[in-house]
C-alpha cells in the first residue's frame, strides 16, 4: 500500500507568519481578534478614560499638598493637607508626644520581624517565628503600656491611629491562632464531648457578625465579672476579636489537619510517639506550614475589620480619620480622608494578599 | 483490508498537505504530509515533544494550524465552525487521561453526542450505547459514574463514547500511557477487536507490539516532522534513519 | 469500654478509656463552674443595677420612631415591633445586596477569563481594589464622601424629570395599580407554570423523538410576554406617582434612604469581589480536557457550556457562593455604622441604649443571625450530598 519508507531531509525551523507577532500582532491577537473583542476594547478604554482622568485630575493633577491649614486649600482638586495636617494624629492617636519614640520603636521591631520572615534567605525562621507569636507580643506591651522599668503609664484611651490600628490586629492574630489550632484539633478528637464543645464553639462565632461580638464585649463582658473588676474597653474588644476570629482560624487550620495523610500519624504512632508528640512533632508543623496562605488570607480579614471597633468608640485609623472630619475647621473633605483611609489599608491588604498568592505558588510548585 | 472499504480506498479518509504550525515562536509542527486511506491503521511513534499529538489534534481542530491543508472525508477544514463541527461528526478521539464526564452516567456520557448531535430518541440512543459498550464488555457498569470505575474500564467506555457517533475514522492520544500496566491489555484488546473491524484509526502510542500485530504503517516523528514511515515489518527490523534507530533501541531495549 | 480481662491492663491512669473519660469529666467541670460564676455574677451585676432579667419589655411601648419600615410602625409600637421592623429591613438590603453582588461577580469574574486583555485586566484590577478596602471604609465613603455630597432636594440631579438623586435619597415614581391590574401578577404567575410544564414537555419531547424544543427563547417569549400582553388588553391599569418638588422637598414617589442607597452599593461591590474570584476559580476547575473531550464528539459550544462545564463548575461555586451571600447578610449589620435602621441598629443600638436589657437583646440578635446561618447551612449540605461525585 505505502511505498517504501524513504529518509527526509530535516526542515529547517521557521518563523511563524507575521501574523501574529510584533505590537500589531499583540494588538490583534489580545484585544481585536473578533469584531466583538473590538467593541469591548473600545468601550472599555473609553470608560477608563471617562473614570481615570477626572480621577487622577482630581487626586494628583490639581491637588494642594503643600500647607498647615484650610487656607492651602484651593477646592479645584483634592486638598491632601487635611491629612498631612493631622498625619501625626492619624499614626499615633492621643499617644502623648514625648513617648511616641516607644511606639516608634515597636514599629521598627514589628517592620524587622516581618521582613525577616517574609524574605527566603534569612535562617532561623522557625524560632524568628516564635518570637514574634511570643516575645514581641509581651516586650511590645511592656514598651507601649508602660508603668514599669521607670516608662511612664500611657493609658489605653490614649492610643489611636494606625498604631491601634496595628496592635489590635497583632493581638488578634496572636490570640488567635494558638486558640484556633487548640480548637481545631478538639474538633478532631475522638472524645465527642470535646468535638461537641469545639463543633458548638466554632459555629458560634462563624455563625454571628462581628459587630455584634463587639456589642457583646462592651455591654455583655461588664456583666460577666464581679462588679470590682474593672474591665478596660480596648481589652473587652480584644477579647471578642479573638474569640471571633479564633474560630476562623480554626476551620483554617482543620483543612490543614486533613489535608495530611493518615499514614503520617500511623507512622509517628509506629514509633511510639504519645498524641501531643504526635500533633506537636509531625502533624502540626506539616499542616500549618501547608496553611500559611490560608492563615495570611484569614489575618486580612481580620486587619480589614478591625475598622469595626469604630462602632463601639476606639480611635483605629478609620476613626481618628473620621472624627477628624468632624473638625469644624475642616468640613467637607470626606472624600480626602475616606480615600486616604481606603489607601492605607489597600497598601496593608494588598501587599499581604500578594505575598499570600507567592506562598500558595511557591507551595505548589514545591512537590 | 474488507471489501467494502476497498472499494473506495481510491478517495483517502485524510489527506494533510503543508501543515505547519507554531506555540508562538516554537515550531511544533513542520511541512507535514500525510495521507490516510480508508480502512488504514496508522501508528505514530517518537519521542515526547516531538509534535505527534498536535498532529492529530489537528486533524479534529482541537489544535488551529497556521499553514497548510487538512481534508478529512472529502470535507476541506476551515476556520467555519458549523464545518469543523461536520468534520467532529466523523472523527472519534480517544485521550489519555479519559477525558470522561464526571457528573454524567457511563450511559449518559454515550448518550450525550447523540442526544444534542445526531438529535436521536432517548430509547434509541441507549440501544445503541448499550450495544457499544457491550462491544467493549462493559455494559454492566452502564449506570455507573466515571469516578467508579478503574482506568481500564474508564478508557474502554471512553473508545465506546467516541465510537457512539458512529465515526469514520478514530484517533487515539496515547492511550495507555495513564494506565496502570494491568489494565493495558483489556485496552489494547479493544483496539485491536475495532481495527480488525476495519476502523480508520490513527494511534499515537508507544505499544510497540501493538503496532507490529495491526499497524498497516508506522510513522516516526521527531521535532515537528515525520523523519519516516514504513509497514511494521520494514520500520522496526530495517529502520534508515539513524533517529529512528536510536528511538527503537531506547524503546526496545528494556 | 474498659478492656476486657483476657488483656494485661497497665496503671488506671493509663489507659486510653479512663484518660479520655478523665479530660471530658474536666472539660465539663470547667464548663458548669464558668457558667455558674457567669450567671452569678451577671445575676449580682443586674441586682446592683436594678434591671429586670426577662422578655416582658417586649410588650413594652418603644416611643422612638423610624426612618425606614417595611411595615406599619409608630413610636407607640412595642419592642417586639421594633425587632420586626429592624429584622425586615436587615433583610431587604441584605436581598437587594445578594442580587447585585452575585451579577456583578458572575460579570467580572467571567470577565476575568475574558481573551480580551484589557477586559481581563479591568476585572483583575476590580477585585484586587474592593477586596483590599476594609468594606466599613467602602460603606462610610459611599454614604459621607459621595451620597453626603449630593445637593439639596432644589437642586437635585434629575433624569429625565422623573427620578430624582439629591442629599435626602433618590426619589423614584411610585406605581399606583388601579382596578383590574391584579390580572398582570395572575398572567405572570400563569407564565411560571406553563414555563414549567413547556421545559417538562420539551425534556419529554426531546427524549421520544430526538427533537429538542427551543426552551430558552419559548421560556423568555412566555415569561415577558404573557404579562405584557395581559397589562396591555386589561388597558394599562397602572398609574404612576411622579415626584414633584413642593418648597423644600418632594411629594409623591417613592424615596430611596441614602443610607440604604450607601449600604447597598458597598456590600455588593465588595462581595462581588469575592464572588468574582469564586466564579473564576469554579470555571477555571473544570479541566480543559473536559471541554476537549466535548468538542471532540462535535457538541456545539453552548451546549458543552450547559450540559459539561457549568454543571460541573457549578459544583464548586455554589457552596462558597452560598458562604458569600451569608457573610454579606453578616455585613450588613455594619448599617449602624451610617445609621441604616437595620436588625443591629435599631434593636441592638437603640432599643438596648433605652431598656438597658443589653442580654436579652444581643441573645435575640445573635440567635436571630444563628437561624439564618444553621438554616442555610442545612440546606447547602443537602446540595452538597447531592452533587456529590460518586467515586470508588
Amino acid at each position: 500500500m505505502v511505498d517504501t519508507s524513504t529518509e527526509t531531509e530535516m526542515v529547517a525551523e521557521r518563523r511563524p507568519p507575521d501574523l501574529r507577532r510584533g505590537l500589531l500582532g499583540w494588538l490583534h491577537t489580545n484585544l481585536f481578534n473578533t469584531p466583538l473583542n473590538g467593541v469591548v476594547t473600545l468601550v472599555t478604554l473609553a470608560l477608563l478614560a471617562m473614570v481615570l482622568w477626572p480621577a487622577l485630575q482630581w487626586a494628583v493633577f490639581q491637588a494642594d499638598w503643600l500647607g498647615d491649614s484650610r487656607e492651602a486649600c484651593s477646592g479645584e482638586g483634592a486638598c491632601w493637607v487635611f491629612i498631612s495636617a493631622r498625619f501625626e494624629s492619624i499614626i499615633y492617636g492621643f499617644y502623648p508626644e514625648a513617648q511616641r519614640w516607644r511606639v516608634n520603636l515597636v514599629f521598627l521591631l514589628m517592620a524587622v520581624l516581618v521582613a525577616w520572615l517574609v524574605i527566603p534567605r534569612l535562617p532561623a525562621k522557625r524560632w524568628v517565628g516564635l518570637f514574634a507569636l511570643v516575645g514581641f507580643p509581651v516586650l511590645a506591651f511592656f514598651l507601649l503600656v508602660g508603668g514599669s522599668f521607670g516608662l511612664e503609664h500611657v493609658p489605653t484611651r490614649d492610643w489611636g491611629g494606625l498604631m491601634l490600628t496595628l496592635t489590635i490586629a497583632t493581638v488578634g492574630i496572636v490570640g488567635s491562632l494558638p486558640i484556633g489550632v487548640v480548637l481545631a484539633l478538639g474538633r478532631r478528637s475522638q472524645m465527642p464531648l470535646v468535638r461537641g464543645f469545639c463543633v458548638v464553639f466554632i459555629e458560634f462565632w462563624r455563625g454571628v457578625p462581628l459587630i455584634t461580638v463587639l456589642f457583646m464585649a462592651s455591654v455583655m463582658l461588664p456583666l460577666f465579672v464581679p462588679t470590682q473588676v474593672e474591665f478596660d474597653k480596648l481589652l473587652r474588644a480584644l477579647v471578642g476579636i479573638m474569640f471571633f476570629w479564633s474560630a476562623y482560624m480554626a476551620e483554617v487550620v482543620r483543612g490543614g489537619l486533613q489535608a495530611i495523610p493518615s499514614g503520617q500519624e500511623e507512622a509517628a504512632k509506629a514509633m511510639g510517639m504519645g498524641y501531643w508528640q504526635r500533633m506537636g512533632l509531625i502533624v502540626l508543623p506539616q499542616s500549618l506550614k501547608l496553611v500559611i496562605p490560608g492563615i495570611v488570607n484569614t489575618f486580612i480579614a481580620l486587619f480589614k475589620d478591625t475598622s469595626l471597633v469604630l462602632i463601639i468608640g476606639l480611635f483605629d485609623l478609620l476613626a481618628i480619620i473620621r472624627a477628624g472630619l468632624t473638625d469644624s475647621d475642616w468640613l467637607g473633605f470626606a472624600t480626602e480622608g475616606y480615600v486616604f483611609a481606603a489607601l492605607m489599608f489597600w497598601v496593608f491588604c494588598f501587599s499581604m494578599s500578594r505575598y499570600s498568592q507567592h506562598i500558595e505558588r511557591r507551595l505548589h510548585t514545591g512537590h | 483490508m474488507n471489501e467494502a472499504t476497498a472499494a473506495q480506498a481510491d478517495s483517502p479518509m485524510i489527506e494533510i498537505a503543508g501543515l505547519n504550525k507554531w506555540y508562538g515562536d516554537f515550531h511544533v509542527l513542520r511541512d507535514i504530509d500525510l495521507t490516510v486511506a480508508r480502512g488504514e491503521r496508522i501508528v505514530i511513534c517518537g519521542p515526547s515533544g516531538s509534535g505527534k499529538s498536535t498532529l492529530i489534534r489537528c486533524i479534529n481542530h482541537l489544535e488551529e494550524h497556521q499553514e497548510g491543508r487538512i481534508v478529512v472525508n472529502g470535507v476541506p477544514m476551515t476556520r467555519d465552525v458549523k464545518r469543523i463541527e461536520q468534520i467532529r461528526r466523523n472523527v472519534g478521539m480517544v485521550f489519555q487521561h479519559f477525558n470522561l464526564f464526571p457528573h454524567l452516567s457511563v450511559l449518559d456520557n454515550c448518550c450525550i453526542s447523540q442526544t444534542w448531535v445526531q438529535k436521536k430518541p432517548r430509547a434509541e440512543a441507549e440501544r445503541t450505547a448499550r450495544e457499544i459498550l457491550e462491544r467493549v464488555q462493559i455494559a454492566d457498569q452502564a449506570l455507573k459514574y466515571p469516578g467508579q470505575l478503574s482506568g481500564g474500564q474508564q478508557q474502554r467506555v471512553a473508545i465506546a463514547r467516541a465510537l457512539c457517533m458512529q465515526p469514520e475514522v478514530m484517533l487515539f492520544d496515547e492511550p495507555t500511557s495513564a494506565l496502570d500496566p494491568e489494565m493495558i491489555k483489556e485496552v489494547l484488546d479493544v483496539m485491536v477487536e475495532l481495527a480488525r473491524d476495519g476502523m480508520t484509526m490513527l494511534c499515537v502510542t508507544h505499544e510497540m507490539g501493538f503496532a507490529k500485530t495491526v499497524a498497516d504503517r508506522v510513522i516516526f516523528m521527531d521535532q515537528g516532522q515525520i523523519i519516516e514511515q514504513a509497514p511494521p515489518e520494514t520500520f522496526f527490523n530495517h529502520p534508515k534513519s539513524e533517529r529512528t534507530q536510536l528511538f527503537l533501541s531506547q524503546i526496545l531495549g528494556h | 469500654m474498659l478492656r476486657s480481662s483476657s488483656r494485661e491492663r497497665g496503671p488506671l491512669w493509663r489507659d486510653p478509656a479512663f484518660r479520655a473519660l478523665l479530660v471530658q469529666g474536666i472539660l465539663l467541670l470547667a464548663l458548669g463552674a464558668f457558667i455558674a460564676m457567669v450567671v452569678s455574677n451577671t445575676m449580682a451585676n443586674l441586682e446592683a443595677r436594678g434591671i429586670t432579667t426577662g422578655f416582658g419589655f417586649l410588650q413594652d411601648r418603644a416611643g422612638f420612631s423610624i426612618p425606614q419600615t417595611l411595615i406599619e410602625y409608630s413610636g407607640d409600637s412595642t419592642y417586639a415591633r421594633t425587632f420586626v421592623v429592624g429584622l425586615l429591613n436587615t433583610l431587604l438590603v441584605s436581598a437587594m445586596g445578594i442580587v447585585a453582588a452575585t451579577l456583578i461577580g458572575f460579570a467580572v469574574g467571567i470577565a476575568r477569563l475574558s481573551p480580551n486583555w484589557l477586559l481581563a485586566r479591568l476585572a483583575t484590577a476590580y477585585v484586587e481594589i474592593f477586596r483590599n478596602i476594609p468594606l466599613l471604609v467602602q460603606i462610610l465613603f459611599w454614604y459621607f464622601a459621595v451620597l453626603q455630597a449630593l445637593p439639596s432636594p432644589r437642586d437635585s440631579h434629575s433624569l429625565l424629570e422623573v427620578v430624582f438623586l439629591n442629599v435626602r435619597g433618590v426619589v423614584l415614581p411610585d406605581p399606583q395599580p388601579l382596578a383590574g391590574f391584579a390580572a398582570t401578577p395572575w398572567a405572570l404567575l400563569v407564565a411560571v407554570i406553563a414555563t414549567w410544564w413547556m421545559v417538562r414537555f420539551a425534556r419529554r419531547r426531546q427524549a421520544k423523538t430526538g427533537r429538542p424544543l427551543p426552551v430558552f427563547k419559548l421560556g423568555t417569549l412566555l415569561l415577558i410576554g404573557l404579562p405584557l400582553a395581559t397589562f396591555l388588553v386589561t388597558g394599562m391599569p397602572l398609574e404612576w406617582s411622579i415626584p414633584e418638588l413642593k418648597g423644600f422637598n418632594f411629594q409623591g414617589g417613592v424615596t430611596v434612604l441614602p443610607e440604604l442607597m450607601a449600604l447597598w452599593l458597598a456590600l455588593s461591590i465588595y462581595t462581588a469581589s469575592f464572588i468574582a474570584e469564586i466564579v473564576r476559580s469554579g470555571i477555571q476547575s473544570v479541566p480543559q480536557g473536559q471541554v476537549e473531550a466535548a468538542k471532540a464528539l462535535s457538541l456545539p459550544g453552548g451546549i458543552i457550556l450547559r450540559k459539561v462545564v457549568i454543571p460541573q463548575a457549578m459544583r464548586v461555586i455554589v457552596p462558597q457562593l452560598t458562604s458569600q451571600h451569608l457573610n454579606l447578610i453578616k455585613n450588613s449589620s455594619l448599617a449602624t455604622a451610617i445609621g441604616y435602621p437595620d436588625l443591629v441598629a435599631v434593636f441592638s443600638g437603640t432599643a438596648l441604649n433605652v431598656t438597658g436589657q443589653a442580654i436579652e437583646i444581643v441573645v435575640m440578635t445573635m440567635a436571630v443571625y444563628l437561624l439564618i446561618n444553621l438554616v442555610v447551612s442545612a440546606l447547602m449540605n443537602l446540595y452538597n450530598a447531592r452533587t456529590l461525585l460518586k467515586e470508588r
